[in-house]
């Protein structure tokens, strides 16, 4: 550091880290609350407005939803249409941005410039819902992965790295009798694992959060995803019949349920964080550096 | 990298090889027939693209066509511009459109800069432990779904007993439902916007600091530069081509209010100025089953969008800064 740091730029960066600490517990506050609230009882959700520890701990809300059937059916839906629906996209992804990522194919410009253009102008959701509509996928689950299975950003970003991987370690496969298919899955997609880690990250975290698609494509409430399920817990005043309560014995912890529900739904994206943090910080750095 | 161990010396003498360096040559028949491996590849991938984004971009002349379901949309009467008069002579229109055109305008002028002085914060922070523990903090919302989000918002806001209604309503004495009060609709969407997407936005900023040639602050320290002039003369020239590209980005989805967030946290009550194009489209087209009608508003704004993003990087053209396309 400069050797005359005056007080005047001192006080400011003592200003300037707590300006940032306090915005780093404006953020986390909120959350902290909310994770609080789900493990607190309901007199003391009644008594105490706020608070970022529960005097008296329990685990009822959670018992109360594991307890119905609506919220296990939901939280099954969400992770088997996320799983599929990733490694959908991650194939459809993938092996349209190898062909795409050889400069000798035929009509590669085109394609590329049809694809960018995507990204410019949409149909809009109105003729997207009515093609959905037309091939009958409304109330099936490939309507929450069809129509999002490729993203243009990721296929270029995808396509830009595999531009960049060794052309000759492809050609050598090709010398010894490998097929175009063959280079791709044994020498191109085993480079990329990196790459596809980052991107299944990517795009396992859009459809666990995606609300519009079952929203516009959903209309069967057993159906329904987590997004939608916590959406109706949270927005709707008798809960009981939203959560299609089995034992009547149990008086469901009205409030507790709708801190409960949040938390187990943003669960496993508060597991995957730490990779997710590293790995999507680096995939949108490729694509800004690529444009 | 596993590279470097097969020691490939130069491409073998292979037929193929040569005629991919000079494809020119050869007729596309044969080109085609050469790489249909290649071809398969890129099918699965192409017909989505027709299937999921070109169909609907046909799609949108069921704008100037009245929908019949049992014709389906290719054989539906043409009715020319009778939607867009509709929608320009609706009264509901102008409300929609100024809703949207004012969250628009206060994500450019609220949401935008402030990844911008936030990341030049974290940037003059020099306890890297705190600034990495910031930076986890600060990232963590864009992760969370709108529904989640939304959740959240409506237990601080709750009416009566929600921590930040009683705050309110300590510092101004203010006892009104904020969840479902008009004026509080946009307050509330942008202080959702700004926690969620804040952080987040620092990264790509940051990444631009970091690459700063060291020997610049050095030269402007030796002429004299306090840190702020330092900032003002150094730093943001540094990072004004990524300001730029990120307004061009932004300037194309201007309109896009986010049709999830937005959605979550209307009510009956804030509708008036809750609704924007997205929504609008929504009820229109999907609640009210006004397809041809909804079609229109949506293919209106994607158009305004378009010019948009077209626009900003035409007159970032002409002002010789860096661009997009």
């Amino acid at each position: 550091m400069s050797v005359h740091t005056s007080r005047s730029e001192k006080a400011l960066d003592v200003t300037n880290a707590l300006v940032l600490i306090a915005l780093g517990l404006v953020t986390v506050v909120p959350f902290i609350f909310v994770i609080a609230g789900s493990f607190a009882t309901e007199s003391e959700l009644t008594a105490r407005p706020f608070f970022l520890w529960p005097e008296q701990f329990t685990t009822a809300s959670y018992d109360f939803i594991l307890s119905t059937d609506t919220f296990l059916r939901s939280l099954l839906v969400t992770v088997g249409v996320t799983v599929f629906g990733t490694l959908v996209q991650l194939l459809l992804t993938f092996t349209m941005a190898y062909p795409l990522s050889k400069r000798y194919l035929p009509g590669r410009t085109l394609i590329l410039n049809l694809v960018v253009f995507t990204m410019v102008f949409t149909g809009g959701m109105i003729p997207t819902f009515l093609v959905v509509k037309s091939m009958g996928l409304l109330d099936s689950y490939w309507a929450l992965i069809l129509p999002l299975a490729i993203s243009p950003f990721y296929l270029i970003i995808v396509k830009n790295f595999f531009q960049e991987l060794p052309e000759e370690l492809q050609q050598a496969a090709k010398v010894d009798g490998c097929s175009e298919i063959g280079v791709f899955f044994r020498i191109v997609l085993p480079l990329s694992k990196p790459v596809l880690a980052t991107f299944a990250l990517f795009y396992a975290v859009g459809i666990w959060n995606d609300f519009m698609s079952p929203l516009l494509y959903i209309n069967d409430s057993s159906m329904w995803t987590l997004q939608m399920f916590v959406r109706q817990v949270t927005s709707s005043a008798s809960l009981s019949n939203t959560l299609g309560q089995t034992n009547l014995d149990i008086v469901p912890p009205e409030q507790g349920v709708q801190f409960a529900v949040i938390v187990a739904a943003t669960l496993p994206i508060l597991i995957l964080y730490p990779f997710l943090q590293k790995h999507f910080a680096k995939g949108i750095l490729i694509g800004a550096v690529k444009g | 990298m596993a590279v470097d161990t097969y020691e490939v010396k130069a491409p073998a003498p292979d037929g193929e090889v040569r005629e991919t360096a000079r494809p020119r040559k050869v007729p596309l028949q044969v080109r085609l027939l050469q790489y249909r491996w290649l071809m398969l590849l890129l099918l699965p991938g192409v017909i989505y693209f027709v299937v999921f984004k070109y169909m609907p971009m046909y799609g949108v002349t069921l704008a100037f066509k009245d929908y019949v379901p049992v014709l389906g949309w290719s054989d539906s009467p043409w009715v020319g511009l009778k939607h867009f008069d509709r929608m320009f002579t609706s009264p509901d229109f102008p409300r929609v459109f100024w809703n949207t055109v004012v969250l628009a305008f206060l994500n450019v002028v609220i949401v935008f800069p402030m990844p911008i002085i936030v990341a030049l914060m974290l940037n003059e922070l020099r306890v890297t432990v705190l600034k990495r523990m910031i930076q986890t903090a600060i990232y963590i919302p864009h992760f969370l779904s709108w529904a989640i989000v939304a959740s959240i918002t409506f237990l601080l806001f709750a009416y009566g007993d929600g921590p930040l209604t009683l705050l309110v309503e300590r510092l101004t004495g203010d006892t009104e439902s904020i969840l479902t009060d008009p004026a509080w609709f946009r307050p509330l969407i942008i202080l959702q916007t700004l926690w969620k997407s804040v952080g987040w936005g620092t990264i790509i900023y940051l990444a631009a600091l970091a690459g700063v040639d060291a020997s610049l602050y050095e030269a402007a320290r030796i002429d004299g530069a306090t840190r702020m002039r330092q900032l003002w003369h150094v730093t943001l020239p540094a990072i004004r081509s990524t300001i730029i590209v990120m307004l061009i980005l932004q300037s194309g989805t201007l309109l896009d209010t986010g049709f999830e967030q937005i959605y979550l946290m209307t009510n009956s009550l804030n509708r008036g100025v809750a609704e924007v194009l997205d929504t609008y489209t929504y009820y229109m087209g999907i609640e009210q089953g006004a397809f041809s009608y909804s079609t229109a508003v949506g293919l209106f704004k994607g158009v305004i969008g378009a010019v948009l993003i077209f626009g900003t990087n035409f007159l970032a053209k002409k002002f010789n800064q860096s661009t997009l396309f």
